[in-house]
């Protein structure tokens, strides 16, 4: 079933065409990895799915139903954590958390909190304030923010830059478990590789506005006679326009 | 619109100040330090002026009200750039949150914001100088309802601004009142003004809030038309707002710009 579909998606700012009319759909239970090099146009796409962005033309679909912009229903079953968006540093962990899951009108909120702490070990820095924690537990917190609503969609920005490698196996050894666990579909940009191989169950190349391949990683890997992501990726990007 | 997930926002604000000493005594401070320099130059006049019995009352009055007029205001757009300095912009947006729970959440915590620094400050002033803004009787309540409207209204042309165009326009959102002030007749009668310029003033709320505070303090009595078409001006100019502000969140979705807000 397809939970995200979307159809001849298109956003021109001004003379810039930044996503030119592209196609993809994201099944359940399925991570779905955006990979392209800086302004190829993969945030203006996560923008477009989250409704901070009007496409100028074409369709987003969600759970069937198209998106409508001014109806923000279809964001109670949506999420989003990135690096690079953060929380109130002055609140504390709890407080932040507390915040977050009022506004998507959580039931049960205190048994949904102590749940995301203990499955994020968040508890030894609970009371601490937000912006005295270090890169690797900002990012749980983070984490835990996007899962307090339980979304049936998780959109992903580098959900694993800056961090040390040990974070960063936790985070996506935690990604791996929830989403089989919950059964729920990812959109992942990002930029490393190994991430990318290791998480997705599909990728979608992306340059210049468009998508310029897609396919599973090792088949794409294979495809294109390389050993890994990495090199697909470069030489994607590096050839000259011929789609 | 929720009023649950509207607190949630409420609710952001209200830990944050809690957690901050230099955020309440801020609050309070200002406005305090206001009331007692106006209180001492009203003091001054009522030993050198024989222009009105209770200058000192009229002058203060007048401070009290326009401070609490320029806290609503700064207060609104003080919690939206909170949001946008610690980065957390993004996540609002991407909440199911409604613009009108924004606008709500907004609206009601500038005014326990901006209730925090007054109440104080108006109590100083009792007992320091004898002066209080509780004599303006019943028609108070009036008085600050419409100035907290103009606050808001002014709090939100500023807010709609910093969505369409970015934290750049956070120098607006400081300079706002100070633009507004002379026109608002806060220490004079509107007659003072230019005659060209008098239409103009007549055009803005504050002119007939502070016409007619001067009026219940001086003549002891109450013109209700003055209240009635500032709260009148109010609604249109608060409506206007509104719709700016659905219409700059619109653009900046065309533009793209809300995507980068944080940045």
């Amino acid at each position: 079933m397809n939970i995200i579909e979307v159809k001849n998606l298109e956003k021109k700012f001004k003379t810039i065409d930044a996503v030119k009319k592209i196609n993809f759909t994201i099944n359940q239970n399925q991570t779905l990895a955006l990979l392209g090099p800086n302004g190829c146009g993969k945030t203006t796409t996560i923008g477009m799915l989250l409704g901070l962005i009007t496409p100028t033309s074409g369709q987003i679909f969600i759970n069937e139903q198209e998106l409508n912009y001014k109806d923000h229903q279809f964001l109670n079953i949506m999420n989003f954590a990135s690096p690079y968006v953060e929380l109130p540093k002055k609140l504390t962990v709890l407080e932040n958390l507390k915040i977050y899951g009022r506004m998507y009108l959580i039931k049960n909120l205190k048994e949904k909190v102590e749940q995301l702490i203990e499955d994020l070990n968040l508890k030894t820095f609970l009371n601490k304030k937000t912006g005295e924690l270090s890169s690797g537990q900002k990012n749980r917190v983070s984490l835990a923010k996007s899962l307090i609503n339980d979304p049936k969609i998780l959109l992903l920005d580098e959900p694993t830059a800056s961090l040390d490698p040990d974070t960063g196996d936790y985070v996506r050894s935690y990604l791996e478990k929830y989403k089989k666990d919950k059964d729920i579909s990812i959109l992942l940009a990002s930029h490393n590789m190994s991430e990318v191989t290791r998480l997705s169950d599909y990728v979608l190349m992306m340059k210049e506005g468009q998508i310029i391949d897609h396919g599973k990683a090792n088949d794409l890997i294979n495809k294109h006679g390389r050993e890994n992501l990495e090199q697909v990726f470069l030489k994607l990007v590096r050839e000259k326009n011929e789609y | 619109m929720n009023i649950k997930r509207s607190s949630s926002l409420m609710l952001r604000h209200f830990y944050l100040i809690r957690s901050s000493f230099p955020r309440i005594f801020d609050l309070i401070y200002w406005p305090t330090v206001q009331i007692i320099l106006w209180g001492f130059v009203s003091k001054f006049f009522t030993m050198y002026s024989d222009y009105f019995n209770n200058v000192a009352g009229v002058i203060l009055s007048a401070a009290i009200l326009y401070d609490f007029l320029f806290r609503s205001s700064i207060s609104y757009n003080m919690l939206f750039l909170e949001e946008i300095w610690s980065r957390n912009i993004i996540n609002l947006f991407v909440s199911p949150l409604r613009i009108s729970e924004i606008i709500f959440a907004l609206t009601s915590s500038a005014l326990i914001r901006t209730m925090i620094g007054l109440v104080p400050a108006a109590l100083i002033a009792i007992p320091l100088f004898g002066i209080s803004i509780f004599e303006l009787g019943i028609p108070l309540i009036l008085l600050l309802f419409s100035l907290y409207l103009f606050g808001v209204t002014l709090g939100l042309l500023v807010t709609a601004g910093l969505v369409r165009f970015g934290p750049s326009f956070e120098n607006v959102a400081w300079a706002s009142l100070f633009f507004i002030a002379p026109l608002g007749c806060i220490y004079y009668p509107v007659e003072i003004l230019p005659s060209w310029v008098q239409p103009i003033a007549l055009g803005l709320p504050l002119a007939h809030i502070f016409e007619e505070t001067r009026n219940i303090l001086v003549n002891q009595s109450v013109n209700f038309t003055n209240i009635y078409y500032a709260i009148f001006l109010n609604l249109i100019y608060l409506t206007i707002a509104i719709s700016i502000f659905y219409k700059s969140f619109a653009s900046a979705k065309r533009n793209g710009s809300l995507i980068n807000i944080g940045e």
